[in-house]
């Protein structure tokens, strides 16, 4: 074991890991980051928390992984590359540790320009990759980036995001690659709506026995309404959302797609499950963070394993 | 090349105002080039100058010179036959050619009449794009001659992020994905396997994080 990670406690005992999604409320109130997170606990392994998602300013991911591992839930911290340059990179994730943060998402973030901050400079001072790269040098050489020695390096469970949606769909096993080159231990997905392609991705992963290096969670997101699916199929890039998903949630009265919605994940998640290579779930429940017990529940996912 | 263009006319107007023997200074290099502030653009914008003022009922004296390189002292001494026959200087010129003048004459005001953008190349007529941002460790042999850090909007070395779609950036339709173009190329060079190859940190230090930097060939220096 490298951490002290439930997460990858779990992933290494085989059984199927699952992970949630909490953003940060937009201003001071702790209470809002309590509530989404009490909807989760004890249905889900992890919560990740979001880091000023889609480029809009939050509570501080930190700051709310703190409030939810207060909670007694596992919270995993996500951290962009657009916001900040590798010293405060560095020193927040010392920080996290030093509150008992054990897992981490390395991102790369929305462009400002999606965000209420689109006046913004942005960082990018190192990229996804070689945030993966740093994080498990400080965990594995007790290095920081520069090279210096670290007293008392964080022990990181090092997650990073795959997008096997996004163009060019050929390169897409191979950036993986990369991303398990520079020593990533689990992988979260972009949601998957469409899993004939995600099968096709998956064939490449494991051709290349990349699905033994590195878990892969399958991203899921419930759709609320046939108006969130055309939203989400016209207006967040590198999302595949196909004409069949839309055509479903338009065949059921406008009251009743909620529900379709809902059952749709599920079935997604027993189709995902069949897939050899994935290692469990990424359940973001968009503001809809109720559902996800009922979901998990659905998908025959619970209980969940005590460590 | 150094691209510019023109301020907004209100804003050269206002900037001027305060004057009343204005040399208006171009440049022969980059911004001719560009179309932004060569011997033409010059003319142009003398002639709009004056008319405003002229509208106004406070014509202005405008003195007309576009200088070989106005990032060269050589060629900014060439100033010294006007400039104290006016009261302030109007520079066409890039960045650097305002702040040559500005060095070279220094109780003269000297206003930028562009705003210089980018190092770039021209797409087609009427269109440059940006290509290079100096960053002082060129990497464009990793990348297929294609730069990840000017052309990639996160300036991602090991890209693309997952918001490349149909060759186009997530930030713009506008704009090539450089993750694609990096990506096709690689493939027409044959050198796929180059991909896998993560580039590692950029050590910023040689552009702008390191401070304003400066060349020094001892073998040229005087
Ligand atoms: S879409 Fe391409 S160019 Fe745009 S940020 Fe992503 S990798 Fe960079």
């Amino acid at each position: 074991m490298k951490t002290d990670s439930i997460l990858e406690k779990i992933l290494a005992s085989g059984q199927l890991a699952v992970t949630s999604e909490c953003g940060p409320p937009r201003g001071a109130l702790p209470d809002k980051v309590r509530e989404k997170a009490q909807l989760l606990k004890g249905y889900v392994d992890a919560v990740n928390v979001t880091d000023n998602q889609t480029a809009m300013v939050r509570m501080s991911s930190l700051a709310a992984c703190i409030l939810i591992k207060q909670m007694g839930i596992t919270p995993l911290l996500q951290m962009v590359t657009r916001d900040r340059n590798r010293l405060a990179m560095q020193s927040d994730i010392i920080g996290a540790y030093s509150h008992g943060i054990d897992t981490m998402l390395c991102l790369s973030g929305d462009h400002p320009s999606f965000g209420d901050h689109p006046m913004a400079a942005n960082v990018h001072d190192i990229d996804s990759v070689q945030f993966v790269e740093m994080v498990t040098t400080m965990r594995d050489q007790g290095k920081f980036q520069g090279g210096e020695k670290i007293d008392g390096p964080p022990k990181m469970f090092v997650g990073a995001a795959a997008n096997p949606f996004a163009d060019p769909f050929e390169l897409r096993v191979s950036r993986l690659a990369k991303k398990v080159k520079a020593g990533a231990d689990f992988i979260q997905t972009q949601c998957i709506y469409n899993i004939d392609k995600f099968e096709k991705w998956m064939e490449g992963v494991r051709e290349r026995g990349l699905h033994e290096k590195v878990y892969i969670m399958a991203g899921i997101t419930p759709m609320k309404s046939v108006g969130m699916a055309k939203y989400m199929k016209n207006k967040v890039p590198g999302m595949d959302v196909p004409d069949d998903v839309i055509k479903r949630l338009a065949g059921v009265p406008k009251e009743k797609q909620a529900e379709e919605g809902i059952k749709m994940c599920v079935e997604d998640i027993q189709r995902l499950k069949e897939v050899k290579g994935v290692s469990g779930f990424h359940i973001m429940a968009i503001e809809w963070e109720q559902k996800v017990p009922e979901i998990m529940e659905r998908a025959g996912l619970l209980p969940r394993p005590q460590f | 090349m150094i691209t510019a263009e023109q301020k907004p006319m209100k804003e050269l107007v206002e900037c001027v105002r305060p004057f009343q023997r204005i040399l208006l200074a171009g440049c022969n290099e980059c911004v001719t080039v560009c179309a932004a502030g060569g011997r033409k653009e010059v003319g142009i914008l003398a002639s709009a100058l004056k008319l405003q003022f002229q509208a106004e009922g406070k014509p202005i004296e405008i003195t007309e010179i576009t200088l070989e390189r106005q990032c060269d002292p050589e060629y900014v001494e060439e100033l010294v036959a006007q400039i104290d026959k006016v009261d302030a200087v109007l520079s066409m010129a890039c960045g650097c050619g305002v702040q040559e003048v500005a060095r070279r004459y220094t109780d003269k005001p000297v206003f930028p009449a562009v705003n210089t953008k980018f190092m770039g190349a021209s797409e087609r007529q009427g269109v440059w794009a940006e290509r290079c941002q100096g960053c002082g460790d060129c990497v464009l042999g990793l990348t297929g001659g294609v730069c990840p850090v000017a052309r990639c909007s996160k300036q991602i070395l090991n890209g693309p992020c997952g918001g490349s779609t149909n060759g186009k950036c997530e930030v713009s339709s506008d704009t090539d994905c450089a993750w694609q173009l990096i990506w096709d190329r690689l493939k027409a060079l044959g050198k796929l396997d180059q991909y896998e190859e993560n580039i590692p940190a950029k050590d910023w230090r040689s552009g702008r994080g390191g401070g304003p930097r400066k060349i020094v060939r001892e073998d040229l220096a005087s």
